[in-house]
């Protein structure tokens, strides 16, 4: 046995330890499975990046975290928070927790703040729920926190309402409100997404910054390979709900081992490529459904090197030979390492 | 907010203008002399002529609209040919009965139809929300007239838990005033309170499942401040709206209750003056009407912008 499997879950050195997650929903069709036994682990102060294209259970899996999702929702597997089990939690335990543990940033700065409230309300809110503030006390927390967070003169706009500020702001908003109590864990759903790029490059510093001073660990999901560069000290590549790939950022760039990943990275555009005559490369086929595969590998329809191996069984999450303790895993069993081809009987 | 305030005022005022030029023209454009029915149908041409210049009919009409309005700006709304009692003293004791009565109507529907609208949008699909749907159907389509005579029935002349007719001022008695005027209120405002329950229940799903909410409840806020500092409040941005626009239908609900419950109201007023071709006290109540929509207009747009911050900054751009 050459392989190793990914930490155990009672290992509570990790902030944010998730095992062996499954989401699926009810729906009038039938059940829908969205993610599927998802492993996970986010360490004090890291930014674990979290790619896959649309659709493919990012955010199902972070809002499964804290409880967020629907009610037709089914959720199994744990979800550890410094040592204390997520899911199945009382709704009562899960309020104290949200926002003050684990807090959340979404994609959309326009719709995600309320527009009948000032952005200083909606800050001191949070304030005022976990830590039992006066208001007033919650205001000038509030003002404090858009200082950390880069809003100009935030004195005067702590009264101010979400559609008197651009998008940038708003999200800034956001992320202030987000991490008003300190939260152990941020998850940053494509929290740029919506934004032009020159802003981008501000959340993303103020992101860092918060990481760099208060420790903040983050979990933060995009479609863009670009800013998981940026940002990004791990990656986990999901694919149809499972994970497929996780490394260390410059490992995955340098190194893509499932086929997927390369072909992400191949469809990303950088700057060097562009000069050449080389196209985007699209990967061709479509995300599949992913109650169609329970036993296969789920990329396999649209993976060249695919084998009958890759249609009967699910490939697990694991490491390559050779460096058993390396942090580098991937759910493939004709795995690229390092340029050239392994078959699976190596393994 | 002053500036959109003040725009609003202005335009309000213009519009009341409107009405004013609108009820002097209509009265004479209605068909049939005044003088005539004033005089009765039998009346020599020396009588008429000597009504119509007592009542200034023989002036000019521009003459006829400025004395109209200086009498008007005197708070001055003539009197009434019925009783010959000054048409202000008769408003006076009418209009206070159906103030209470549709305020109260108001207050009843705003209470029950957002109550249960919101428990019908929080509980979907449990009991609650057919329970609710079952009752704003009934709220709907049974005529409240129907209802007012069933009440009666059963609950003033059956059971004899309230008076069938008849009004005590609150001022005299609050206690009596409130026994008098529940059961009215409450059967004017059912077609309403299902109208707002349906209104609420609606935007309330809608709000629910906004990233705004969505938000709120990632932040770890309880429930309660969830639905009603935000969802609720989100809502009723439509939901006053929606109230708003019903008062009219809730002023004209009243002059059929206040005839079924012979409530002294200005619904009364309104249908005894009719009957009786009483012209001063009919400009009188149509001037009244108008006015009171155009109040109530002014009131949503300002309880709007208390609500909604956008509409105060839309308002100040323009
Ligand atoms: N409430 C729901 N009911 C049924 N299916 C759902 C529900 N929410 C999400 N899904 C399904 O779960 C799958 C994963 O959705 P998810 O939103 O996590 O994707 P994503 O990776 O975040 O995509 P994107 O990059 O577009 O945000 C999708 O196929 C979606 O249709
Ligand atoms: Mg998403």
């Amino acid at each position: 046995m050459t392989t190793t499997t990914s930490p155990p879950v009672t290992d509570t050195s990790h902030v944010l330890e998730v095992a062996d997650l499954s989401v699926s929903f009810r729906t009038e069709g039938g059940t829908v499975s969205a993610v599927d036994k998802v492993d996970l682990r986010l360490d004090a102060g890291e930014i674990v990046g979290i790619v896959g294209e649309s659709g493919c259970g990012k955010s199902v899996m972070a809002m499964a975290l804290a409880g967020l999702l629907p009610a037709s929702a089914h959720v199994t597997g744990s979800a550890r928070l410094d040592g204390s089990e997520l899911l199945g939690a009382k709704e009562s335990t899960l309020r104290r927790i949200r926002g003050r543990d684990i807090a959340y940033i979404f994609q959309e700065p326009m719709t995600s703040l309320n527009p009948v409230l000032t952005v200083g309300r909606q800050i001191g809110e949070v304030l005022q729920a976990h830590e039992q503030l006066s208001r007033a006390r919650a205001r000038t927390r509030a003002i404090e926190l858009m200082n950390l967070v880069g809003i100009p003169s935030a004195h005067e706009r702590v009264d101010t309402y979400p559609h008197q500020m651009s998008g940038g702001l708003r999200q800034r908003v956001v992320i202030a409100m987000a991490v008003a109590c300190g939260p152990k864990v941020l998850v940053a759903d494509e929290p740029t997404t919506a934004l032009d790029v020159t802003v981008q490059a501000g959340i993303l510093n103020v992101l860092r910054d918060l990481r760099n001073g208060l420790g903040t660990s983050i979990l933060f999901i995009t479609h863009d390979l670009g800013v998981i560069a940026d940002i990004a000290d791990r990656v986990v590549v999901m694919y149809a709900g499972r994970v497929v790939e996780s490394a260390p950022v410059q490992d995955l760039f340098d190194d893509p081992r499932h086929r997927y990943t390369a072909g992400l990275l191949q469809a990303s555009p950088k700057p060097d490529r562009y000069a050449g005559s080389d196209r985007l490369q699209e990967i061709p086929g479509l995300v599949p459904v992913l109650s169609t595969h329970p036993d296969a590998c789920t990329f396999a329809d649209r993976c060249a090197n695919a084998s009958a191996q890759c249609r009967t069984s699910e490939p697990p999450l694991v490491g390559y030979a050779g460096e058993p303790q390396g942090d580098h895993l991937a759910a493939c069993w004709h795995p690229n390492i390092s340029g050239h081809e392994e078959n699976a009987e190596e393994r | 907010m002053g500036r959109y305030l003040l725009s609003r005022a202005w335009q309000s005022l213009l519009t009341l203008f409107a009405v004013v030029v609108l009820v002097f023209l209509g009265i004479r454009a209605l068909p049939g002399d005044p003088a005539r029915a004033l005089a009765g149908e039998d009346s020599s041409p020396s009588a008429l002529k000597a009504i119509r210049h007592e009542y200034g009919l023989d002036r000019p009409l521009p003459v006829q609209f400025w004395k109209y309005i200086e009498q008007l700006l005197h708070g001055n709304l003539g009197v009434s040919i019925n009783t010959g009692s000054s048409v202000d003293s008769m408003l006076a004791t009418a209009l206070p009965v159906t103030f209470e009565l549709t305020a109260l109507a108001m207050l009843i529907a705003s209470l029950i139809g957002i109550g249960t609208g919101v428990l019908a949008a929080v509980r979907r699909g449990k009991p609650v929300e057919w329970f609710a749907n079952g009752f704003a159907l009934i709220g709907l389509s049974v005529p409240h007239f129907w209802l007012g005579l069933l009440a009666i029935l059963y609950l003033s002349v059956g059971a004899g838990l309230f008076p069938a007719s008849g009004f005590v001022s609150i001022w005299s008695s609050p206690l009596d005033n409130l026994h008098h005027i529940i059961l009215p209120a409450v059967i004017l405002g059912t077609g309403l309170s299902a109208v707002l329950m349906r209104q609420t229940r609606s935007a309330m799903v809608d709000a629910l499942s906004a990233d705004y909410v969505r938000t709120a409840k990632a932040k770890g806020l309880p429930w309660r401040t969830v639905i009603t500092r935000h969802a609720l409040r989100n809502s009723l941005i439509v939901v006053v709206t929606v109230a708003g626009l019903q008062l009219g239908e809730l002023i004209s609900g009243a002059v059929v209750t206040e005839q079924i419950f012979s409530l002294p109201g200005f619904g009364k007023l309104t249908i005894d003056s009719v009957f009786r071709r009483d012209y001063p006290v009919i400009q009188a109540v149509v001037l009244v009407t108008a006015t009171a929509y155009i109040v109530i207009n002014f009131l949503v747009d300002l309880l709007y912008s208390v609500i909604d911050p956008r509409v105060r900054v839309a308002g100040k751009d323009s």
